[in-house]
């Protein structure tokens, strides 16, 4: 039978009010949210198409179609399928229609009431696009013959198709299953009408199919289901045959035909085909004899526990499953010569299947990131045994990772070095701020295969760019790996590449780490890899020779004539309620955590959606949910436990524009400067717009006008936090407590600026916008961060640290490479102008460079380094 | 309304459909570039939106482009004439937001229907003029019936995902006021475009039949989607198949992709529409994606090389531009797509084509 159903389409029946006792209970008790369930678990075991029909005296059937459906248009796993629209009332059918986005099949409309209005449904059903069942029903009543069936359907077809011009593809014709073995003598061929009745129409009428409710069929057998799955099976055997395409019936209902004891196909057969008068009486003879036979017990959760131990360590790693690992990997070891081999044999094999499974897209990012514990865990039970007998683990090669000097952001950094770890490669992690120096000695002493940068801020990039040069000075032969936020191929070809020739590869994601890292240490595939990248970095370094200018740039002078120019003469700069410097140490994470914008959250994990609507994303949804409910209960924990403080300092000040700087002063008086901050201008043509600068958003002197700064951290605690995970191998929770640190800091920034807008500064006292308007900034004013595109230069935030005495207020420091540590900071400055808004510097031209150097007391070349990925020019 | 009059002789629908037909049977149909972009570069003020007839207006108004019909209604010609002098044998309305539920945002529903019938007049006054300077290429008014602000099949409440904030009756209502305005105002075809949610669109859909029978006119209909993202899905999370399915009993003349996307990321959705769509199918992307600045940058030269690769593989037959595209973008693709062959219809078999979220192609 499995041939013939492979064309035949199974409508899910569970969620239907007459038919299923239970799904009616919870609509009557509107726990609409477990009928949902019921939806979602007919999808799941198969239906192609879900009935639903609301049609029940206690029910506003209409107000329950329409509130169930609006439901299901926002849960993709089950609104992935058609939806049978299922009712007697015509109102219902089309208050149903009115909200079903996709193409939808209405049960049903039949002649019943007469021609009239059987025309003026069907028409109504053509303009909403809607397939439709009908019934083999017409003013005399309900077709049980053959013959009564085809004629009705007949009519009905040529009704709608040579009058109506509806599609004959979209025609479902349902001819009426009847219970056959009742007793009564002429219910006994009612299944052989079906079947006869199904074959005329299919032959006759183009295009349309044939459907019908299977369970009626058995109704004199209720309360023994193995025969009425018998049943079930043996008529759609022979329906389907005869051209029946479509039935609503319950897919875990149905016997396996070739499953079915012979003696009792046998006679259901007899009964079906209507062989002989005493069909029906053998089957009630029989059938007591099958009522017991047990149903496949459903599986019980635990069951993988009776597994063979390979197979459990198998499961426990693919589903991430740390309870059981000690016990089993102990049952393995001491089944095993060696500890090692438990490694080298059940737990790899089970890693090569969680490999499989990602590599093929079947698993996500944060499930390898859980896999990985599990993997840790048995590792770390093995190893004191392992050391007892001094042996080395064949790893497939080890690599040494490392966030570059000045730099401390290492979330991508672990994310890979996890991935690596799970395909049997030994990572050597230095943790973050390393220098070139040490990352190339511990290459040398551990004897690596390769070496992996990362980084996030943009001075690392230079960083990067020295370790490559040293790694030829040193005379290095190991392939160099680049990742993380601000790298790209193009700077990896152009900067970086040219440096070394032993291989310098950009990896864009974790994901692709594996495939490059595999490559790179397989002797025989290296060198086609390795010069194929350089054939394509080649190309690259073209395509950016070539590549014009998008806009012509212009001189200094030029960008400042059509600077944007605001009117001061109309407008008074808003004074703040509270001048001068306050902190925030103890903002709780309650508090912040409204202001999260999680849809980064989910980026880090290699998950792209935005939030909320990634939860329930049909590919990543689940994994999604998953990950928002573990960073929910690290939030909770934190906040619980107070192991996590974040902390803040804000400054408003008296400040003016002077040329492209803003002097921020002492007080009132405006006679003592503090410093200045300088800001850089758009050099390119803008015949459209203005050539932006920040400072252009700061009066004049004369008019008097304020500044601020702001820096926050989600709290000093987390790199112990993390530190903490490490040490129970625990990645998953190391990785999310900074990923969750990080969101927190941006939240905490986003609610100061609310603070400011509407206490500190009071600006906007009334501003009353939802976190959602908060993220889409929709507020005046903006919240520039040095090192990013409107102001990028990175040394800007010691002016930040001096002005609001950042380090010793509340402990946050700055790298060498003016990186923020802990790692999730912001800082930034505050502007209230309501024409203010974010921009990109962009590229910027020589002149520029020279008086910015000038400006801010550096040398040329020292303003050309801090500005090298602005400059429009070459050094 | 000031002009009550009917201007133009009733369109007769089905000589523009046959006509429309046989041209994209020899030839790929341009259809005109982007409008709110042109508009923006007039940096048009508070005040240049209100003119003299709105200056007391209780609300701002900037942004409604829509209401630029009656204030400034030079440029909008202009912008029509720049598009038609570009090669456009389509030129759609200035309408996009003009259905009573998008102009509530103004307060200014009641002002739906002049400003469907002025855009909709005004448009086809330029495209008079050029159709009688060159008969042999006659140009087309699409009125343009857009999504609204509203989703029908979309919460926008996450905790309470059963709300809506617009039902399909009113929807309905909506468009029906506004096709019957864009009628009158001598509209040759209905443009239900940047669909986001297929239930509006199927509500519009509703609405235009109910406007013909009512109007005792029936224009060809185009119909074009909107994938939002790089996830191949519109809004309300349907793939292009599935989309098509939903909306084929409509029987418009074209079914297409615009806006959201640059031609690179669509090219994908466009080579699957092409394969499922029994009649012409049109495309009408943005310059790109939006820079930091929100301007899009695809210049002309650029993005019509993959709009003439799409002829070449023969995926269109209908093409144009969404935001960002200028007449520039116009001009570049009729020229280079004059001598490709037009897509040829698919001959598809007959199924039961349903959809969810997902097509599901019976037998």
């Amino acid at each position: 039978m499995t041939q013939s159903t492979a064309i035949f389409t199974n409508v899910g029946e569970r969620t239907n009010v007459t038919g299923s006792a239970r799904f009616k209970r919870l609509i009557l008790e509107e726990d609409y949210e477990t009928a949902l369930e019921v939806a979602r678990e007919q999808v799941e075991g198969g239906a192609q198409v879900i009935d639903i029909n609301m049609d029940e005296a206690m029910l506003d059937s209409k107000m329950a179609m329409v509130k169930f459906l609006n439901l299901i248009a926002s849960e993709p796993e089950i609104s992935k399928v058609p939806i049978m629209v299922d009712s007697s009332k015509w109102d219902v059918i089309v208050a149903g229609l009115k909200c079903i986005q996709g193409k939808a099949i209405v049960n049903s409309i039949s002649l019943k009431e007469g021609r009239e209005p059987f025309v003026k449904q069907a028409k109504v059903l053509k303009r909403f696009g809607a397939a439709v069942v009908v019934m083999a029903f017409d003013e005399v009543g309900q077709a049980e013959t053959a013959d009564r069936k085809y004629e009705i359907c007949e009519r009905s077809y040529k009704i709608l198709v040579d009058e109506l011009g509806f599609p004959p593809e979209d025609i479902i014709f349902d001819p009426n299953i009847f219970a056959v073995a009742t007793g009564i003598e002429e219910h006994d061929n009612y299944a052989v009408e079906f079947i006869e009745g199904t074959r005329r129409i299919k032959q006759n009428l183009p295009h349309c199919k044939v459907s019908g409710g299977v369970s009626n069929v058995s109704f004199s057998f209720r309360g023994n289901n193995p025969v009425r799955e018998a049943i079930h099976s043996v008529f759609l055997y022979h329906a389907i045959k005869a051209g029946m395409d479509m039935g609503i019936v319950n897919a875990s209902q149905l016997a396996v035909y070739d499953d079915i004891p012979l003696e009792l196909r046998n006679a259901v057969e007899d009964v079906i085909l209507n062989t002989d008068s005493g069909a029906g009486e053998r089957l009630v003879e029989i059938a007591p004899k099958y009522s017991g036979m047990a149903q496949a017990e459903k599986k019980e959760d635990l069951e993988w526990r009776t597994w063979p131990v390979t197979k459990r360590l198998e499961h426990a790693l693919v589903k991430g499953i740390t309870e059981y690992i000690e016990e089993d990997t102990e049952e393995c070891r001491v089944s095993f010569d060696k500890p090692i081999q438990v490694i080298e044999g059940p737990l790899m094999d089970g890693m090569n299947v969680v490999g499989d499974l990602f590599g093929a897209g079947k698993m996500f990012l944060p499930q390898v990131v859980k896999s990985a514990r599990v993997m840790k865990r048995a590792v770390a039970y093995l190893d004191p045994f392992i050391e007892a007998e001094k042996e080395e683990g064949a790893s497939n090669g080890k690599i040494i990772m490392a966030t570059v000097k000045g730099d401390v952001h290492d979330i991508g950094k672990n994310i890979v070095g996890v991935v690596l770890q799970c395909n049997n490669y030994e990572v050597v992690d230095l943790g973050v701020m390393v220098p070139a120096e040490k990352i190339l000695q511990t290459a040398i002493d551990e004897n690596a295969d390769a070496i992996g940068l990362s980084g996030l801020i943009t001075p690392s990039l230079d960083e990067m760019v020295h370790v490559a040069k040293e790694m030829t000075r040193r005379g290095f032969e190991i392939p160099l790996l680049i990742g993380g936020a601000t790298t790209s191929k193009a700077h990896t070809a152009v900067k970086i590449e040219p440096q070394y020739d032993k291989g310098v590869i950009y990896v864009n994601n974790a994901s692709r780490a594996v495939g490059v890292v595999s490559s790179l240490l397989s002797a025989t595939q290296k060198p086609v890899f390795l010069e194929k990248t350089a054939n394509e970095y080649v190309k690259v370094r073209e395509q950016q020779a070539r590549k014009k200018p998008r806009s012509k740039p212009v001189t200094l002078a030029r960008a400042r004539d059509n600077a944007a120019k605001l009117d001061w003469d109309n407008y008074t700069p808003p004074k703040p309620k509270k001048l001068g410097i306050t902190e925030f140490k103890d903002v709780s994470i309650q508090t912040l955590r409204k202001y999260i914008d999680w849809t980064p959250y989910f980026m880090t994990w290699s998950l792209a959606g935005k939030y909320p609507r990634i939860l329930e994303d049909e590919i990543v949804g689940e994994e999604a949910k998953k990950l928002f409910a573990d960073a929910n209960a690290m939030l909770d924990e934190l906040e619980r436990s107070g192991s996590l403080q974040p902390l803040g300092v804000i400054g408003l000040f008296p400040a003016n524009r002077v040329e492209d700087d803003i002097e921020i002063y002492k007080d009132e008086s405006r006679s003592e400067v503090l410093l200045r901050s300088c800001q850089l201008r758009q050099q390119t043509e803008k015949p459209d717009f203005p050539n932006y600068c920040l400072a252009d958003y700061i009066a004049p002197k004369g008019v008097e006008d304020y500044f601020g700064a702001f820096a926050v951290t989600g709290g000093l605690e987390e790199d112990d936090l993390a530190d903490a995970f490490d040490a129970q191998q625990d990645d998953y929770n190391k990785i999310m407590v900074k990923a969750v640190a990080d969101r927190l800091a941006e939240a905490f920034a986003e609610y100061l600026h609310e603070q400011v807008r509407k206490e500190y500064w009071g600006f906007a006292a009334d501003e009353a916008l939802s976190n959602e308007e908060l993220i889409r900034e929709n507020y005046q004013g903006i919240r520039p961060a040095p090192g990013y595109p409107a102001c990028p230069e990175h040394t800007e935030k010691r002016k930040i640290w001096e002005l609001l005495d950042v380090e010793s207020r509340i402990g946050m420091k700055l790298t060498s490479s003016y990186a923020m540590w802990p790692g999730a900071a912001v800082s930034g400055w505050y502007f209230s102008h309501p024409d203010s808004k974010y921009f990109a510097v962009a590229t910027i031209q020589k002149d520029q460079v020279e008086d910015y150097a000038t400006r801010s007391n550096m040398s040329l070349e020292e303003a050309e380094r801090w500005l090298s990925p602005n400059l429009g020019y070459d050094v | 309304m000031p002009n009550n009059s009917v201007p133009f002789e009733p369109v007769d629908g089905q000589a523009v459909s046959d006509a429309l037909q046989k041209t994209m049977q020899n030839r790929i149909v341009i259809l005109d570039g982007a409008m709110g972009t042109m508009i923006q570069k007039h940096k048009f003020e508070e005040e240049d939106y209100r003119g003299e007839r709105f200056k007391d207006w209780h609300v701002l108004i900037k942004g409604n482009n829509d209401l630029l019909s009656l204030t400034q209604p030079e440029v909008i010609r202009q912008i029509h004439r720049e598009y038609l002098e570009a090669g456009a044998d389509i030129i759609e309305t200035n309408t996009f937001n003009a259905t009573t539920i998008s102009m509530e945002d103004y307060d200014m529903a009641s002002l739906s229907r002049e400003i469907n019938f002025e855009s909709a007049k005004l448009a086809r006054e330029v495209c008079d003029e050029f159709t009688a300077k060159d008969p042999s290429k006659p140009r087309y008014v699409g009125g343009v019936l857009g999504p609204t602000s509203k989703t029908c099949s979309i919460s926008p409440d996450v905790n309470d995902p059963g709300y809506r904030n617009v039902t399909f009756d009113a929807l309905v209502e909506a468009y029906i006021e506004s096709t019957l305005a864009l009628i009158e105002g001598g509209a040759h075809l209905i443009l239900i475009e940047t669909i986001f949610d297929t239930l509006n669109a199927k509500a519009a859909a509703y609405g235009v039949e109910e406007a013909f029978e009512q109007a005792g006119i029936r224009l060809p209909v185009m119909i074009s989607g909107t994938i939002t993202d790089a996830s191949g899905r519109t809004l309300s999370g349907q793939t292009t198949e599935a989309f098509y399915n939903s909306i084929r009993h409509i029987k418009p003349i074209s079914i297409g992709l615009n806006c959201a996307l640059g031609p690179d990321l669509l090219r994908p959705y466009v080579e699957e529409l092409s394969r499922v769509c029994e009649t012409f199918t049109s495309v009408h992307p943005n310059a790109g994606l939006p820079n930091e600045f929100g301007e899009y940058d695809l210049e002309a030269d650029e993005m019509s090389v993959e709009i003439v690769d799409w002829g070449k593989e023969g995926f269109i037959n209908i093409v144009g531009g969404c935001c960002g595209t200028t007449p520039e973008h116009i001009k570049a693709f009729a020229d280079k797509l004059a001598e490709v062959k037009p897509r040829p219809l698919p001959d598809l078999e007959v199924r039961m084509r349903l959809s969810g979220l997902e097509a599901c192609n019976l037998n």
